[in-house]
């Protein structure tokens, strides 16, 4: 693997893999000093043409984490901003010797053309692309939940996957490169899934994934999943006649006060509530839920920094040959510095 | 003095085997063994003699994006494709949608000498949608066109719609409609389905091309106009057609090279070289239009050859322009999906790239059968060549085909226009002499 552009390119092992290194680099986020020497001297350069104070913030916590020099280029501001082409951006971070692009873009399908380009030789890592794929994210919630399954089994999480987990996917999955992400994951690693939004916001040609899909909220938290995602509702599509109103969005579609006492009540006692941030409290999700002992709000953002850290370091340590690098225990030694 | 050609025994479209002698622009006798003095002979052995091809959907970008294409390489290319004659879209800048605008290009296209450039006029004003060009100056201009077109966009008020295919039957002419409803397809990435959802690409809807021509037969039922479809994509557009055909509404329709044979799953690799209007559409949808053109539903091919420079298709997707290059490649992509797979003959080849397109377009001397006293446009094709494509090797400006390294059959070997071979050989000959004299009154 030399580029991280969707979760449909992961196999099982290799998903399993990136989780296994993201439990050592978690390890070492639990230390006093939390670096590692393992990609001193490699430029790993943070191209963000959409803003994502969040995300880009989590790569470059990672890259640091693990020695390596970031240079952070967003858009905005920047030559791109006065018509310069992806093109020209990728030829100028090659000739600066860049060893990973970790891109964000507006566009679908960005860091696809990026990584199949002869424009850059790069690893490209797919920081979110318009509403593609955000593979990283799903890396993260797939870390988060097992984590969450291995516990209730009394089990430690290492080489284990989803199986038997049942996952409800819930909001704006039409434009949600989250959603998308997160269902090839979660399937390849043997969870169920069911997508719970309004008809309107489900892409035609949904009826081929692989997954169940149900408009109705109340009906899916009846069966008991054992996480529910609650998806960002954007801005943007409030006004543009998905449905009449973000009251009567909220009132059939968002994690409520009423639904999570419904959900205690039910006895839904190990269900986790998800979301990938930011949130819009009172729309998709309430105060009490995002702040409820079920959220895994934060833990998802810390086990991403754990994540990020994982696959730049399997991209960037592998060997010439493409194959990512397996860890040599030796390496996760502080570094002495 | 005039030249004189005899193209030796070569197979015409039925089968059949014929000398065709050709002299001052039109084809003088056709038989067995003939001979003329001072004739130049060409061994056609194993070719097979066509009526030059027409296309009715050409964009040559000039005047104004001539660093895409302009009349001169545009028709360069469409002399190597095989034909004899081209419309040239309106949506250059400014909009041939003046007697100004299509006198010039006609113009361009007498000088250049390589095909019959047919100018195709706007049906309304800067292609803007909301009043109707001069069409009749168009009509009676030099030019004389007769197809009107906003290819590109879709006249899409159904008032205006409705009173330009009125208007043109003043003069004979015919609505070429871009069939695309426009709030369907706001932002529109690709065709919306199953690889659309996955690609996250916001999708154009079959429904957005079926409904327009839904609405535009029936108003060309209403008002006894002539309606043509342009690059007709998706099944359910096919079924409409057929209807409106049944019931005996005055509709022809044209389906693209590309339309023919590729499909959406190659959006998959993100290559914008896969970007077009309308877009690549499923698999059942090609076999629906590669039925529909052998049973005569749809009626020709049009290439909407489209090239574009280099930095509008490197870049991401979004960014990417739409269309393909097409008069290149248009014979042997026909012959791959139509012919080779049994779909459909020669004769069905000449009448769906020529004979039918000439009728559409109103296009005198073109089209016509391979015959004595008929004006000498031919194409000559070997149809058991086999070549890969190579689109830094074209003669247009675009190297923007969708074809790129694949191996196709058939070669244009001559094209003869008005009696002139403009291709000899599987390359650019000279152009037809007249071009010379008529750059004299430009």
């Amino acid at each position: 693997m030399k580029h991280l552009l969707s979760t449909t390119d992961l196999s099982r092992g290799d998903a399993i893999l990136i989780l296994d290194t993201a439990e050592e680099m978690a390890a070492v986020g639990e230390r006093e000093v939390k670096k590692l020497p393992a990609l001193r001297g490699r430029t790993v350069v943070n191209l963000f043409f959409e803003d994502s104070t969040r995300t880009r913030i989590s790569f470059e916590a990672a890259a640091k984490r693990l020695s390596a020099d970031v240079i952070n280029f967003a858009a905005k501001g920047s030559s791109v901003s006065k018509g310069e082409s992806l093109k020209d951006t990728a030829q100028t971070l090659e000739a600066m010797s860049a060893d990973a692009v970790v891109i964000r873009h507006w566009a679908s399908g960005a860091p696809a053309r990026l990584a199949s380009s002869d424009w850059i030789d790069a690893a490209v890592i797919n920081a979110g692309d318009g509403t593609h794929e955000h593979p990283t994210q799903a890396l993260l919630d797939a870390f988060t939940l097992r984590r969450h399954w291995a516990a209730l089994a009394g089990t430690s999480p290492g080489g284990s996957d989803l199986r038997g987990m049942s996952v409800a996917i819930v909001g704006d999955v039409l434009h949600s490169r989250v959603a998308r992400s997160n269902l090839w994951l979660l399937k390849t690693l043997g969870a169920d899934v069911t997508l719970v939004a309004p008809p309107t916001l489900l892409p035609v040609g949904v009826d081929s994934w692989p997954c169940r899909v149900n408009y109705n909220l109340d009906e899916v938290l009846q069966s008991g999943p054992d996480a529910v995602m609650m998806l960002r509702l954007q801005g943007e599509r409030m006004n543009a006649a998905f449905f009449p109103s973000t009251r009567e969005y909220s009132r059939r579609w968002g994690f409520d006060d009423a639904r999570l006492a419904t959900l205690d009540a039910a006895g839904g006692r190990s269900t986790v509530i998800m979301h990938p941030g930011p949130m819009n409290r009172g729309l998709e999700i309430s105060s009490a839920a995002a702040d409820s002992p079920r959220s895994t709000i934060l833990a998802q953002v810390r086990n991403g920094v754990s994540v990020r850290m994982a696959v730049l370091y399997l991209l960037l340590s592998g060997d010439s040959s493409g194959e990512p690098g397996r860890i040599p225990t030796p390496i996760l030694q502080e570094n002495p510095a | 003095m005039s030249v004189k050609y005899i193209i030796k025994d070569a197979a015409m479209a039925d089968g059949s085997h014929a000398d065709l002698l050709v002299a001052d622009g039109r084809i003088m006798e056709t038989g067995a063994s003939l001979s003329a003095a001072g004739a130049t002979i060409l061994d056609a052995d194993g070719l097979l003699a066509l009526p030059g091809m027409v296309d009715l959907h050409t964009h040559l970008r000039e005047p104004g994006r001539e660093d895409a294409e302009t009349v001169e390489t545009g028709t360069r290319a469409a002399a190597l494709g095989g034909f004899t004659a081209v419309h040239a879209m309106a949506n250059s800048m400014p909009v041939a949608d003046t007697a100004g605008v299509v006198e010039q290009v006609f113009s361009l296209g007498r000088r250049a000498g390589w095909v019959e450039v047919r100018p195709v006029g706007a049906v309304t004003v800067g292609l803007a949608g909301e009043r109707l060009a001069e069409l009749g100056a168009m009509a009676d201009s030099r030019a004389q066109v007769r197809v009107f077109s906003d290819d590109g966009l879709c006249v899409h008020d159904p008032v205006l719609m409705r009173r330009a295919l009125e208007y043109v039957k003043a003069f004979d002419g015919v609505v070429a409609q871009h069939a695309q409803e426009p709030r369907l397809t706001a932002g529109a990435q690709m065709n919306e389905g199953a690889v659309s959802a996955v690609l996250g690409l916001t999708g154009w809807p079959a429904v957005a091309e079926e409904s327009i021509i839904a609405r535009d037969v029936l108003l060309a039922q209403h008002v006894g106009s002539r309606l043509h479809v342009c690059h007709v994509s998706t099944a359910g557009s096919v079924e409409i057609i057929r209807w409106a055909k049944g019931r005996g509404i005055n509709v022809t329709a044209e389906v693209t090279p590309h339309h023919l044979l590729l499909t959406d799953d190659l959006v998959h690799s993100w290559n914008p070289v896969y970007k077009v209007n309308p877009p690549l559409r499923t698999a059942e949808d090609v076999t629906a239009l590669r039925e529909a053109l052998a049973d005569g539903t749809i009626d020709i091919v049009g290439t909407d050859h489209a090239p574009h420079p280099s930095e509008h298709k490197e870049c991401e997707w979004a960014q990417a322009a739409m269309g393909m290059t097409g008069l290149e490649t248009a014979l042997s992509v026909v012959q791959h999906s139509m012919i080779e797979t049994g779909l459909m003959n020669w004769a069905d080849f000449a009448r769906v790239t020529s004979s039918r397109a000439a009728e559409i377009g109103r296009v005198g001397g073109q089209g016509r059968p391979l015959a004595a006293g008929e004006p000498a446009n031919i194409t000559l094709v070997d149809p058991a060549a086999r070549w890969t494509v190579a689109p830094d090797k074209m003669a247009t400006k675009g190297r923007n085909s969708p074809f790129a390294g694949l191996e196709l059959p058939g070669a244009v070997q001559a094209t003869f226009f008005r009696g002139h071979p403009t291709v000899l050989d599987g390359m650019l000959n000279t152009p037809h002499p007249s071009a010379v004299e008529d750059s004299a009154w430009m």
